[in-house]
């Protein structure tokens, strides 16, 4: 009996209603010992939902769930670990005050007369990282590690826990690519000792690097399943979102517009130890990409620019004029607007409603005393609703509850209805479903022929391409080279930013 | 480093009551005295004991708002019980403790089923305690019994005239007891884990509905505990006694260097919190010319302080770190 063709963990008919809307439809699952098996789909097409029903923190409705053999039935995340399912989600789930040594073996400490032994459980707990390639001190508090760290404790917790099928939901948002190649090791190590591994990601590079097999859900349905060799990456774009992804792809026709005069300009800008001076020129209806690993200071740039830092050096002129540009309410005064990376943290409210949230900045600008009339709000929210195709098209619906990608467009929403002259974007198509990708795509593209100027933070490289007009690579905080016109391609970005041996193999994603 | 952070505040602490013994030391000449430092220990020992429970509580990320209240009724009810109904004291502390145990646990069950915050559901304890202390009696009554004689004679006789009495070694042993569990057991560790995340803990297997249960359990017990101390240094029972302690316990707790916010702090700060707070005491009394309203003050802008410090400590805690400190090796 080979690994491979054991069947570790089989679904079937796997059914999940919620008031009445079908979010899983019949969907059956195997994974094989000693497979990385990834589960993809766009959002909401019941990736979460089938993970929460394996693992009993939802109750399905309907369906069988066989882990070797035997059928089980978890009806908590507990159940299921015991069981031998473990799943890592994207935030960690550990406790952040306690050491890594107590987080490794919280519950099950080895003790002696009920006092727990602390040098003999941090004895293990170096004994079991060390099997992850990790030697940190485990008496440290978890929380002085970084997330790739803390996601390393997380797999070791679970696979300490005696799990045979390991679930991980998302664990390369966060991580530079680096930290990827070292999860991927370990999944590789884990995997060749005959554990199951269920990997849900959205980055397709990941997927044919490491998985063995993949299945698509799409609509709550089973929309395929097949190895990895058998999936070109066409092919499983078009299992996902059931069409040709051409809008995503395809080649921007090079629009050749005389060299407009800068809506804003910046010389010698930059911040000691935070990014190295630089020069940056924004022009109307251009689009001016940053390109770089993360930690690059394509974020930092950004920030700079609209004044979310201060710079210590050099010179910003808007339309002409010097400004000073030391907060973003002067940026926002200049007409300028951004759309920052951490969506939930710094973008979002999620209690309020997408019309509140859309005319958010635009209040902001007018100030407390001239409040919007609901009239006016109405009228904004549903023009921008309309425009950008926010779904669900319902003004009064708290942010909260859209997708990713919607939220996402309300936030652009926002600024787009400050009638901004530059629009700074970071990472606009993280974390949402490669549908939406499309979607925004075209949205920077609309805006940019419409005379705006645009600067737009971006990891994934096949997308800048299709956009900008320039783009700025940038390496260890400094922008390293300026590419125009037909320099503008994937490889060429790829070349310059692994420029001087710099090391690391640059990924796309 | 950062276990070096964690220390810091109680060191802090630490520092402060040294400072503040040095400098009553200096102002009254017969002050540096073992005796003193027993009258302390003596004094403060209804506070340090349920100041103990409060910690755990805190640590958790809970409060209890009931602990005043419920001193106030154990003492009310002992009286009662030894004096009216004759009920021996030792069985009578048994029972006070066991109806302590089974209150602590009931706001402990609301708290975690109900899903209620802690403010709220030990606030209504507070006042539940209060009014039945009043319903069993509203005066001040005497407990004349032989056990509280003999106990308040029993002390360890120590040089100087000065006594270890048995409030003092009692609340000793609470802290001792304290430490052991708080910092050595897996519920400690559970207690810790529950004030950093809550979804983190459960998720991790931790029962969490019994550890709620079980923290507000032994807080209630403390109290309880600390009404019969109390009962026994005052050697009587009124509804209106130890009214807003809960108070000076939490302050005590801060001040020891525990986070209101859950996750952090120690045991052995907290101990020295309630002797800061008996030294400002101390000196108040060995002054008096002052109104013991000074007491309130002082501790008022001691809380103050330490919130401030607190908040700087954990701001260059939390300041961003190289990420070289976890580097996996590939």
């Amino acid at each position: 009996m080979t690994p491979n063709d054991t069947h570790l963990l089989e679904l079937r008919g796997f059914t999940k209603s919620f008031a009445g809307f079908p979010a899983l439809n019949g969907v059956d699952f195997t994974l094989r010992a000693g497979e990385i098996h990834a589960l993809l789909g766009e959002n909401g097409a019941g990736k979460s939902t089938l993970i929460k029903t394996m693992t009993g923190v939802v109750a399905r409705d309907a369906g069988t769930l066989t882990l070797a053999g035997e059928a089980i039935a978890p009806r908590s995340a507990e159940e299921a670990t015991r069981a031998g399912i473990a799943t890592v989600y994207q935030e960690v789930n550990l406790v952040p005050n306690l050491s890594v040594a107590q987080n490794l073996f919280l519950g099950r400490q080895p003790t002696r007369f009920g006092l727990v032994r602390e040098r003999e459980m941090r004895r293990r707990a170096r004994e079991l990282l060390a099997g992850f390639n990790l030697d940190i001190d485990v008496a440290a508090p978890l929380e002085s590690y970084s997330v790739a760290v803390q996601h390393m404790v997380a797999i070791a917790r679970a696979i300490d826990l005696s799990a045979r099928v390991l679930i991980l939901d998302e664990p390369t948002a966060s991580l530079d690519a680096h930290e990827v190649e070292n999860l991927f090791a370990v999944m590789r190590a884990l995997a060749a000792r005959g554990i199951g591994i269920v990997f849900v990601t959205h980055f397709l590079d990941q997927v044919y690097a490491v998985c063995d097999r993949i299945t698509v859900l799409r609509n709550g349905r089973l929309a395929g399943s097949a190895t990895t060799a058998e999936l070109p990456r066409l092919e499983l774009v078009r299992l996902m979102l059931g069409r040709e992804l051409s809008e995503a792809t395809a080649t921007r026709a090079p629009v050749d517009r005389a060299e407009a005069a800068p809506v804003a300009a910046f010389t010698g800008f930059g911040k000691a130890g935070y990014v190295a001076p630089f020069d940056l020129a924004l022009r109307p209806g251009h689009v001016v990409g940053l390109a770089g690993l993360l930690g690059s200071g394509r974020t930092e740039t950004a920030r700079l620019v609209f004044g979310a830092e201060r710079a210590d050096c050099g010179t910003a002129t808007v339309a002409g004029a010097p400004v000073g540009l030391a907060a973003p309410r002067e940026a926002l005064a200049l007409g300028f607007g951004y759309c920052p990376e951490e969506r939930k943290t710094e973008g979002i409210v999620a209690e309020l409603t997408v019309r509140e949230n859309i005319v958010l900045a635009l209040q902001a600008r007018r100030g407390v005393l001239k409040p919007l009339s609901r009239r006016e709000q109405d009228e904004i929210a549903r023009r921008f609703i309309r425009l950008l195709d926010i779904r669900p098209p319902d003004p009064e619906r708290p942010i909260g509850l859209l997708s990713g990608g919607n939220q996402q467009k309300a936030l652009l929403a926002r600024w787009l209805a400050t009638d901004p002259r530059v629009l700074i974007l970071d990472e606009p198509t993280r974390g949402i479903d490669v549908g939406a990708h499309a979607e925004i795509i075209r949205l920077i593209r609309a805006l940019c022929a419409e005379g705006m100027a645009l600067l737009v933070v971006s990891s994934e490289l096949e997308e800048i391409v299709t956009y900008a007009d320039e783009v700025i690579v940038l390496r260890d905080r400094a922008h390293v080279a300026r590419l125009t016109g037909e320099a503008i391609t994937v490889p060429g970005i790829l070349a310059a930013i692994a420029d001087e041996g710099a090391g690391a193999a640059p990924r796309a994603a | 480093m950062t276990s070096l952070n964690r220390l810091m505040p109680v060191a802090a602490t630490t520092a402060v009551f040294l400072l503040g013994f040095l400098i009553c030391a200096l102002v009254f000449p017969n002050f540096a005295s073992l005796r003193v430092v027993m009258n302390l220990l003596t004094d403060n020992a209804f506070l340090g004991i349920v100041a103990v429970g409060m910690t755990f509580v805190i640590i958790s990320g809970g409060i209890d708002l009931s602990v005043g209240s419920v001193i106030g009724f154990t003492t009310v009810f002992l009286a009662l019980a030894i004096e009216r109904w004759g009920i021996p004291p030792l069985a009578a502390f048994a029972i006070i403790l066991l109806v302590a145990a089974a209150f602590g646990a009931a706001m402990g069950a609301i708290i975690q089923y109900v899903d209620l915050p802690p403010f709220i559901v030990t606030l209504a304890g507070m006042f539940l305690a209060r009014g039945a202390s009043f319903l069993l009696s509203t005066e001040s009554l005497p407990i004349n019994a032989d056990l509280y004689a003999h106990l308040s004679d029993l002390a360890f006789r120590l040089p100087g005239g000065a006594r270890l009495t048995v409030p003092a070694m009692i609340m000793l042993a609470v802290v001792l007891a304290g430490m052991v569990l708080l910092h050595l057991t897996r519920f400690g560790a559970n207690v810790y884990a529950l004030g950093g995340s809550r979804v983190s803990t459960a998720l991790m297997g931790v029962n969490v509905p019994r550890t709620t249960v079980l923290i507000y359990t032994l807080s209630a017990v403390l109290a309880g505990l600390s009404g019969i101390v109390f009962s026994l240094y005052t050697s009587s029972g009124y509804s209106l006694s130890a009214v807003g302690v809960e108070l000076d316990a939490i302050a005590a707790v801060v001040i020891g260097g525990t986070l209101l916010s859950g996750g952090y702090g120690f045991i052995f700060g907290t101990f020295v919190g309630v002797l800061i707070q008996g030294l400002i005491q101390t000196y108040i009394s060995f002054d008096g010319s002052l109104s013991s309203w000074w007491a309130k003050i002082a501790t008022g802008l001691l809380l103050f302080a330490f919130i401030a410090f607190q908040q700087i400590t954990l701001r260059m805690a939390r300041r961003p770190r190289a990420r070289a400190m976890g580097v996996v090796q590939p």
